[in-house]
Order: C-alpha cells, then structure tokens, then sequence
C-alpha cells in the first residue's frame, strides 16, 4: 500500500535535489531547471494531498501552479537572453551588480 | 503492484533529477529534466489524476523543455559549462539541504491527518477530468481569469523585454 507519507518524501527529496541545484550550481539556466524541480515536486505534494484527503482542491491549485510555472521560466529566460547579450556570461557570480 | 510502479518511477525521477544538477553539459540536464518530468507525469497517474498527467506531459514536456533547449541552443551556452568548477559556498550549501530535509523528514513523520476527508472518493474521482473541469469554470473562475491575464502578461513581458534590447543594438 502507497501512502501520502511515501509521496511527501519523494517530494522532499525532489525539493531538496531542487535547493541544492540552486545553490550548488553557478549557470543560470541550470539554476532556473532546478527552480522547475522544485515546482514539480510542490504539484506532487499537492496533488498527493488532493487525493488522500479526497478533495480537489489540490488538483486545480496544481493546474494553477503549472500555469505560472509556464509564465515564469517565459520570463526568466528572457531575462537570460538579455543578460547574455549584455554581459557574455550567465556564471551568477559575475551578476553582482545589485549586492550591497 | 502499485508500490512496486510507485518505486520505479519514484527511483527513475531521484536519479534523473540529481543528473541534472550534477551533469556539465546544460543540454545533458536539459534531457535528464525531460525524463524527471515525464517520472512525474506516471506519478500523477498514480494520484489518478490523468488530467494533471496529460498537463505536465504538454506544458513541462512539450513547452518549458522546448523553451529551455531553444534558450540553450541560441545562447550557444554549451563551451563555457565545462570550465564550470564547484561554488565556494558548496559546504554551507549541503549542510543547509540536509538541515532542511531532516526538518521535513521530522515533520512529516509526526504529522497525523485531522481533518475530515471530502467527497471525492476513489469512484468520484473516475471522472477526475470532468469534475476538474466544471470546477474551474464555477467555484475557481475568478482564479482562473487572473492566471489567464497572468498568462498575457508573461507573453508580452517576454516579447517586450526580448526587443528592447535589439533596438538598442541597431540604434
């Protein structure tokens, strides 16, 4: 028997995998792939809840989610394109024009 | 039987998830995030949710990857991956995931569900797709239409921000 305990953590591990992808990794576009890791294993947690509390709640919260998954990556990439054609560079530890 | 499926696919998405974080090659992680999506898919088929199944496979398949290998591909990113070496931050960093996971892990193994189940039962939810449908388009329509206009403004944000700069360059 599955239970909603065995989704969790596969979503955990997923999200985890997810963070340190973000933090490990020094390109962006690797960096945003991690982000839509972590999105994806929100929408498990959120439809493994759906189904075992047994509403629907959680199923359309994830098609929502997949929308503005789909709003998001359109556009950071073309930030990315922009910061490319400007810089020559997507390493993220050369954009710290911002810090401080 | 669905246990052995949930382990397959729970197996096949870990594995191809820590290659995209771990590859060099941004369009190696490109592929290896297609394969984690499509395990996600099985996933919900799982939750029998087949709607969720079908959305993932178009949108994260057929879309997100088509945009994120085209961004690749025009970028020409590919040469200067290899020369790529681990962040200074990479001990604070793991030790931050672990401390972060083992907090969840916690919590999730303490949880209990309280609160009562609703209707839709392993029989309602045969026509998952249908009632999904009907409540998009009543309980959740004002949702709906502001991830609609959400939609529209990523696609002129994205036009709008891609053409500044190229007018800029001829100028």
């Amino acid at each position: 028997m599955v239970t909603l305990t065995h989704f969790l953590i596969l979503s955990f591990i997923l999200f985890s995998i997810g963070v340190a992808g973000v933090l490990l990794r020094r390109s962006i576009i690797i960096v945003l792939m991690s982000l839509e890791l972590i999105f994806n294993s929100v929408n498990i947690s959120l439809a493994a809840f759906s189904y075992y509390l047994q509403t629907l709640n959680g199923t359309v919260l994830v098609v929502f989610n997949i929308t503005v998954a789909a709003a998001e990556v359109a556009i950071g990439l073309a930030i990315l394109v922009n910061v490319y054609r400007s810089r020559k560079s997507i390493n993220v530890e050369e954009l710290n024009d911002m810090r401080y | 039987m669905e246990q052995i499926f949930f382990y397959i696919f729970s197996i096949l998405a870990i594995i191809s998830a820590v290659m995209v974080v771990s590859v060099r090659n941004a369009v190696h992680s490109a592929f290896y995030l297609i394969v984690c999506f499509l395990q996600v898919a099985a996933i919900f088929i799982l939750l029998r949710a087949p709607f969720l199944a079908a959305v993932q496979v178009f949108v994260y398949v057929g879309a997100v990857m088509v945009l994120f290998l085209f961004a690749v591909m025009v970028l020409d990113i590919g040469k200067e991956q290899f020369k790529e070496h681990l962040h200074t931050q990479a001990i604070p960093a793991i030790v931050t995931v672990i401390a972060l996971f083992a907090t969840m892990g916690y919590l999730v193994s303490q949880g209990r569900i309280t609160v009562p189940l609703g209707k839709f039962t392993e029989e309602a939810l045969s026509k998952n797709t249908e009632v999904i449908g009907k409540s998009l388009f009543t309980q959740y329509i004002f949702p709906f239409e502001v991830v609609s206009l959400l939609l529209l403004i990523a696609l002129v944000g994205a036009i709008v921000l891609v053409l500044k700069e190229k007018k800029g360059k001829q100028a």
